[in-house]
Formats: structure tokens, sequence, C-alpha cells
């Protein structure tokens, strides 16, 4: 038994070898150890690319250890590769000295060509500076399935179980709780029950007997805060957040959305949660989500629409009006790779600059991102927060990266969460001009500039809104030109409050404010990356400073003084440099904008070779 | 969700249900007549002002909200049905009109107007076909007919108009009605029992535009020439029109609905109207009997049939998991996918 601090390993094969599952089991027993972990799974767009090619690849990587740590983790140390395509996409990424797991049985000629190799690359030097193990998972899986009854097509399916048993073995995870998710998972159905079993036992003790492997791995528990731990992807996180943002609120939750990739699973996940009194429309387009949303707003609901890129272009004219008409609704992107169709699977923080100014006119919106999965969840509370307190839209920005990977979640005790107060208002707010009581909708709060709110369905209170330039105070349709210049402001004025009320940014620089050579900005999921980077130059004696947002719109009333302090800025982000640009634009600071846009995440490297380039080149 | 409490009881008149603003149609415009149709209907009925919900969309007919004494939206083009589907599932204690025209209802919203229609959302549609763009200033629009002249269409439309009952009638609509601006009474009736029925109704209102369309519906709509070109369809009773009901609707031996001289196959022969009818057929046929509004076109209720309404069975569904699981408990919620502790 060997002990490691820390292990990343990247199961991959055909998109229908099924190593999501494997990545994800794996995922769930390693948290009980409890190691410290994070995830990266990574798939096509198709449903089934062509098998055996290296389109159809799909992989699932974790990074755990016995410490505290950020990423997915820049190389994989194990590879599993079910399949020629999978070794031919991941090999360059695999660490120097990794182990290969390589399912030799699907090495035939038939496979190595679909993956463009011309001889077996398991067979040549090509491997030489790699531990490669080569494994027949296919036969052994038939083996194990023989006397089940299973047909032999079938039980090929369950060799990601003799792989998930086999690296189990490996980093000695106990199995009871993958054999009784097998149990329970296939209940209803006694064969593929059986073979996933007893594939999965045969991966396990293949390991324990083959001799093959030199030793069996250990990683230590990591050190956790005590408390009580599970681990969330971000898409159910930023669910959960918002049925406990419509419990502190006690305003029914409703979401209409569209089906989109990487956002459908809150569909997914909201749709099953009926008995928190949620209310999900699938909508007939993206339009329509953010309508039927914006209409449930007016009747008093927390109002939600989520999708990803294309869905924010089509909701761009309901955000508009939802701004105008001053009503609470939060619009959830995670964002993936565009532009168009662009890479749906994938990975990209683009679409910042559409949510802020995306828009006809002035349309002023306040936009909240999520950090991290288990972040969506404070997130998406806070956004309907503040939708609902300014009587505002507001984006709640997350990304297909945040969205699909996991991390342990110390559990939030949500009664201790500072109740959303809808306070609407039930009686007249106004005496019109023969002195009867009546209801004016746009006379606002003096600090927060929010305005006073009447539901449909309360008497003596009714009244119309539109998308007309209305009156101050009255909302009456008007074409005043000063009239409109001051609701243009007011509605400015309405977002620009709520830095008042937001925590400043935090600055995380040892040496004090101005300490460090360099200051890193981060937002949304770059922040792992970027705090890890940041460590590592610390780590040899450098001086980096960071600060991460979670607020792009407005930002926080300290950040131009943070900011100020520094006279090198890097903005690292998964686009081309949008809130770089934001922020030299509000600041006239110097900021420069690292910049990857490849569908994945900063690699740690990464940030810490380009924060050593700025100061190497000082 | 605010309760919704009853006002003290008192009958309202016509008056209650005008808002303070200047009602701003062209003088002649056939809204008026509608405007006045539904604020009489719904004092008549002893409909509560704090439970109704106007939302439109954009076009002349979406101003109409801004003069109704009740809660409303004068939403985006087309999108109406959009908001009033999310409000009418929000709040199935409202009673929701989505006031709409042919060009927002049929051109930028035609798919939410047939998806609210499949669903059976608790919404009235009431479209003000005019088979022009008046907001725009006189382009044709999806009811124009072929040939229509236009500012967008100087040598003639060449679009095959939609027939918007028929539309409506292949988008599952479970209550099909046309009226017209010129019969307040008959469009009470239809907006009335439009008002009672259960899911999405329809009403189709040929509505004159004497700016930039006058007379379009004229045949029909006319006193003159009405008897002769409005076929009145009155559910149980023969269809039969004319100066002294000298034509009818009758099936033929081709299958098919024709209009006859009523001398020529005796009264016996004439369809009797049934709006009852589970398919939707009869109906659809009886909407494709004229091709434009210069032939015989039938008025009246074409389908009124039950089916379950949308924002009944959200509901319902979720009294029924609540009654199942017990109402949700967010630390258990949180705690759902396995946990582990750390002391």
């Amino acid at each position: 038994m060997k002990e490691l601090d820390q292990v990343v390993i990247r199961f991959a094969g055909d998109s229908g070898d099924g190593m999501q599952l494997a990545g994800n089991r794996f995922t769930v027993v390693t948290s009980l150890i409890p190691n410290d972990l994070a995830t990266l799974p990574d798939f096509p767009a198709e449903i089934r690319a062509p098998a055996g090619t290296v389109a159809g690849v799909s992989s699932f990587q974790i990074h755990f250890s016995d410490h505290d740590i950020l990423t997915p983790g820049d190389k994989p140390d194990v590879l599993v590769a079910m399949n020629p395509a999978a070794l031919k996409v991941h090999l360059s990424s695999l660490a120097p000295g990794g182990v290969i797991l390589a399912n030799v049985d699907a090495f035939d000629e038939r496979s190595l060509s679909k993956a463009g190799y011309s001889s077996n690359p398991l067979e040549g030097d090509e491997l030489s500076s790699y531990r490669v193990y080569k494994i027949p998972m296919t036969k052994l899986t038939l083996e194990a399935c023989k006397d089940a009854g299973v047909k032999p097509r079938d039980a090929e399916r369950s060799k990601n179980f003799f792989a998930l048993g086999l690296v189990s073995w490996m980093y000695t995870r106990p199995v009871e709780p993958t054999i009784d998710w097998i149990q329970k998972r296939f209940a209803s159905n006694e064969l593929v029950r059986e073979a996933n079993l007893r594939s999965f036992k045969a991966g396990y003790n293949f390991g324990e007997t083959a001799e093959l492997f030199e030793s069996q791995y250990e990683v230590a528990p990591a050190t956790f805060r005590s408390g009580t731990y599970t681990s969330v992807t971000g898409n159910t996180a930023l669910a959960w957040g918002l049925i406990a943002a419509s419990r502190l609120a006690k305003m029914p939750l409703f979401l209409g959305s569209y089906p989109i990739t990487p956002a459908s699973d809150i569909l997914h996940e909201l749709a099953k949660l009926k008995e928190f009194g949620v209310k999900t429309f699938q909508a007939e387009d993206e339009i329509a989500g953010a309508g039927s949303a914006l209409g449930a707003a007016f009747g008093g609901s927390l109002a939600v629409t989520t999708t990803s890129g294309p869905g924010i272009d089509l909701k761009a004219e309901t955000i508009g009006l939802a701004a105008h008409l001053e009503l609470p609704m939060v619009i959830v992107d995670i964002q993936r790779v565009g532009p168009s169709t662009g890479i749906p699977t994938k990975t990209e923080q683009s679409d910042l600059s559409a949510v802020v100014y995306g828009r006809h006119g002035e349309s002023p919106v306040p936009v909240v991102a999520a950090m991290s999965p288990s972040h969506a969840f404070e997130a998406a509370i806070e956004a309907c927060r503040i939708a609902v307190k300014y009587r505002t839209p507001v984006y709640l920005l997350s990304d297909g990266y945040i969205a699909n990977s996991s991390e342990p979640w110390t559990l939030p005790d949500v009664s201790r969460i500072e109740p959303i107060d809808p306070n609407f208002l039930e009686e007249p707010n106004h005496v019109d001009d023969e002195g009867k009581p009546s209801y004016w909708p746009y006379i606002r709060d003096p600090e927060t500039f929010a305005r006073q709110w009447a539901l449909p369905g309360t008497p003596g209170m009714e009244h119309r809104v539109g998308g007309l330039e209305h009156q101050d105070g009255s909302g009456s349709v008007s074409y005043d030109p000063l009239n409109h210049e001051k609701m243009v402001q007011l509605r400015q004025a309405k977002v620009e409050a709520i830095a008042k009320a937001i925590p400043p940014v935090g600055l995380n620089d040892p040496d004090g404010p101005g300490g460090a050579d360099v200051l890193l900005v981060s937002w949304g999921s770059t922040y792992s990356a970027v705090m890890a980077g940041v460590k590592r130059v610390r780590a040899r004696g450098m001086k980096a400073a960071m600060a991460h947002l979670m607020y792009l719109n407005p930002f926080p009333a300290n950040l131009g003084e943070v900011l100020g302090h520094y006279r090198k800025i890097l903005v690292p982000e998964i686009n081309s440099g949008q809130l770089c640009t934001m922020l030299r634009a509000a600041y006239l600071v110097d900021a420069q904008s690292i910049s990857k846009v490849q569908g994945l995440p900063f690699k740690t490297a990464e940030i810490e070779a380009a924060i050593m380039d700025v100061i190497d080149n000082d | 969700m605010t309760d919704v409490a009853t006002t003290n009881g008192k009958a309202t008149s016509r008056k209650d249900w005008a808002s303070d603003q200047e009602v701003r149609w062209c003088p002649g415009c056939g809204d008026f007549t509608i405007l006045a149709a539904m604020q009489t209907m719904l004092a008549d009925i002893g409909a509560r002002r704090e439970s109704t919900v106007f939302v439109s969309g954009i076009g002349c007919s979406s101003r109409f909200p801004y003069y109704m004494n009740t809660y409303g939206i004068h939403s985006i083009h087309g999108r109406a049905p959009a908001l009033a589907s999310g409000l009418a599932i929000a709040r199935p204690d409202l009673d929701i009109w989505v006031i709409t025209g042919d060009g927002d209802a049929l051109s930028i919203g035609g798919n939410h107007f047939i998806h609210a229609m499949r669903r059976n959302i608790n919404m009235n549609i009431v479209l003000f076909n005019n088979q022009i763009y008046g907001l725009t200033k006189g382009q044709y629009s999806p009811t124009s007919e072929v040939g229509s002249v236009t500012k967008s269409t100087p040598y003639g439309s060449i679009d095959t108009p939609f027939n918007p009952v028929s539309l409506a009638l292949g988008a599952e609509a479970t209550y099909v009605a046309r009226t017209h601006d010129m019969d307040r009474n008959h469009m009470m009736e239809v907006l009335k029992r439009a008002h009672e029925h259960k899911g999405t109704s329809f009403v189709e209102i040929y509505q004159n535009c004497n700016v930039y369309n006058d007379g379009v519906f004229s045949d029909i709509t006319g006193k003159d020439r009405r008897a002769d070109y409005l076929i009145p369809l009155v559910h149980g009773q023969a269809i039969r029109y004319g100066q002294n009901g000298e034509y009818g609707v009758a099936r033929g031996d081709d299958g098919h609905l024709h209009l006859v001289r009523v001398e020529e196959v005796g009264e016996d022969a004439l369809l009797i109207h049934d709006e009852s009818l589970e398919n939707p057929s009869q109906a659809f046929e009886l909407s494709r009997l004229a091709r434009g509004p210069h032939e015989p076109t039938p008025i009246g209720i074409f389908r009124s049939v039950e089916r379950p309404e949308y924002g009944y069975e959200v509901a319902r569904q979720v009294a029924e998991v609540e009654g199942k699981k017990g109402i949700g408990d967010i630390a258990a919620l949180l705690q759902s996918s396995g946990t582990w502790t750390v002391n």
C-alpha cells in the first residue's frame, strides 16, 4: 500500500461506454473517504457520435486529495482508455510517467483505423514513457457475465463497471456504496443489475489477483472543517438555491424554460421537486420561457427562466420589458461555447458582455455569477434577493464547467439565511384629484428606488403596466421628453444603488493592499484555477494578489479602490477579454486580459505561467 | 400568494370598468365598439375588476388594457399569450384576457398563439382581425387577401392568408368563435361564453379599420347585405341565412358542405349546428365555407368542448406530489444525494 497526497484520474471512452457514469460513481465513493475533490466531465454534443471515432470520445476527470484542492487538475496521473480513440484524444494531456489502463480488446484493426492509428500504439514504443497496463476488459467482462443469462452484446455494456471496479481497487475505494447503488438503480432489471454487479466485482478482483500492479494506493482523508457534507453539481446546487430562495421569500417558484444544453438539468431537477410547490413550464420556445416567467412575476411568483447562450438572444426583448416594468425575475444563463450553436457541451464565459449590455435602449440589468458548483446555491439566492428587493430582472451566470462538475459542499443551514421580503403593497399609496385613494405603481423607495408593487387579486389596486414609457409615480403612458430622461436615470440609479447593499470585493493580498506585484481579477468559474495559480506563485516566493468578482453589474463599491492599489492587473477569462474591457472602461486602469477560448477551463499551470511572465518582465 | 378578497359585492356598471385613460384609437375605429361590449359584458355578468387581467402585445388592439380599469399588461409584439400562460399557471384564480390583432397573434406571435390553445390554458384570446397592419400605417397582414394592395404590396399581396378560425381548430382549441364589431349583442354573447369556458377560448372579431382597410368586412357586417352574407351559427339549429332564410348549409352527396337554396334541398337536409362535437372536422369545414369576407361567412361559436385546463392540471400535480411526499423540507433536500459528516 502506497500513500499519495493527490491523484488525477481521467476515465475516457466512446460516448456509449458509460464513462460519465463510471466517473460519477467514483466521485461518490471518493467523497465518502472523504477526500477533497473536483471533477471535470467533458463529452461530445452528439448523443451518439460515430462509435469509435475521436469525435465520439467522452471523458470524466476527477482530482482527489488529502488536502484542500480547487481544480480538477491539469494533467491526469491515470488515463483509463476504453478504446483507441480515447487514447488518441487524451494521451497528450497525460502526466509524464502516467498510468494508462487500456482495454486491449478494443484495440483491433478496425477501431485503430477509426481512431486514425496506422499501427497499434500498445505494441510499439510510442508509449514507452508511460506505465501501460493492457487489460482485456471486454473479455473479462463477458467472462464474468457468462452464466448470468445476459446476451453477450448486453454484457459487454457493463465494461465500464469493470473499469470502475479496477480503479476502485487501485485507489482503495469502498465497494459497498457502489454495490448498493447498482442494486437500487437496476432493481427492476435483473439481468442488467446482475451483469453490472458481476463486472464491477470482476474488475475489483482482477486488481487484487492479477499481480499486474505493484501496489494499491491510498489517499488519506482530507481535513474538512466540521460539518455535514454532500457532493453537488452546479446545476443541482443552482436548482436547490432557487427553491431555498422561494422559501425565504415565501413566493411560489415558477420556472418557464425551453430545453437547452447545458441548462436543461435545472428544469429536470425542479420538475421533480413539486413537493416544494414549484411550477415548471416547458414553454414552446425560449421567448415563451422568459415571457411566461414575466407573466408569473406579475402574479407574484418568484419567476425564473433558465437557458444557455443562444437562449439569451431570444429572451433579450422580454428582459428589456421586465426592466421597464420593474418586475423581478431571474434569468439563468449556463454559458457555453458560442457564437451561434458553437460547441454546446463545452464551457465558456463569453456571454458577459451580452448580459450586461445586450438589450436595446437604456436597459440596465444586475448580473451575479456563480464561482463553483456549490456556490451556485448561494448565487441563486442572491440573484433572487436582488430581483425581489429591487423589482428588477437579474442575470445569474454559470457555465458548462460549473454546471456539470461537482465538489464537496458543507450543507448550509437554510433557516439561518436572511429572509427575502417581497414587501407587497396591499393598500393604496396615493390620493387622486377627487380625494379618492388609488394605487400608483411607480412610487419608489427613496433609498433603493424600488417601486411599490401590488399583485392582481388585490381590490382597489387595479393598474396597468406596459412597455410604453410611463410617468414616474402614476405609471400612465407618457411621451414627455423630460419624464423619459428621468425614468432612464431612475432605472439606472436603481441598479447602481445595489452596489451599496452588496459586500465589498475581498482582496486576497498577504502583504496588504498594494503589497503584491500583480493583482489577478477572477469572475465565475475562473476562481478555482486563478486561486490555485496564485498559490503556486506564492509558493515560489513571488507576490501575487487576487480579487474575485461575484457581482458583475453593478461592481462592488470598493472595486475601483482595490484596483487602484496595483500597477499590474491580470484578468483571466474564458472569453476574449470581456470583463477586462469593462474594468478598463469603468476605472481607467491598465488591466491586461489573459484569454483562453478552447471550451475548457484554465489549467493552474496556465495561470501560473501568465503571472510569472508578468513578474519576470517587470 | 395573495388571497383574493371579494369586494363589497356591489354590482358594477360599464363605467366602473373604464380606466381614466383617454381612448386614443382613430375616430370611427371598430375597436371602440369592442371596448364597449367588453366593459358592458363584464359589468353585466358581475365579474370582479381585481381578479381580471388584460394582457396584450403590440398593435392598435393591444392598447386595449390601458382602457380597462382592471389589472393589465401591455407587453411585447406577439408575446401576450406567453405572458398570459405564465400568469394563468401561477394564478389559476385570475380571469385572464389576451387582446391581440391579426399581425400580433398570427405573424410575430404565431407560435405562442397555437401552443396556448393546444395546452388549453385558462385565457380568453380575443383577436381583432382587420386584415391590415394599422399601427405601422398600412402594410398587409397574415389575414390580408391575395391581391391586397398595401404600402408593402404595391403590386398586390401574393401571400395566402391564414383563416384564424381554421388555424385555431387545427391547434386543438376547445372554444372557437367568430363575431364582428357591428353587432354589440352578438359580441357580448360570444365573449360571455368565452369567459365561462374553461381553458383557452378563441374569439375572432371582424373589426373595421376605417383608415387603412375601410369596409373590408362590409358585405358581412353592413346592415344592407348582412342577411345574404352572414351565416349565423346557433347551436342546435339548422344553419340558415338570407333575407327570408332562403339559403342554408347542407352536406352534399360528395360528402362536403355546400351553400344551398332551401327550396331546392328541403329544410330537413340543412345541417344542424353542433358546437359540442368532439371531432373538430365539421367545425373546420364550416370555417372553410368562405374563402374570404366577400362570400357568405359563418359567424358564431364554431366549437365549444371540454378538456382539462392546463393550469388546473399543473396545480393538481403539485398537490398530488405534496400529498404523497409531504410538503418539501429543504434540509432533507440538501441531504438527498447522500452526506458525510466531519466532526
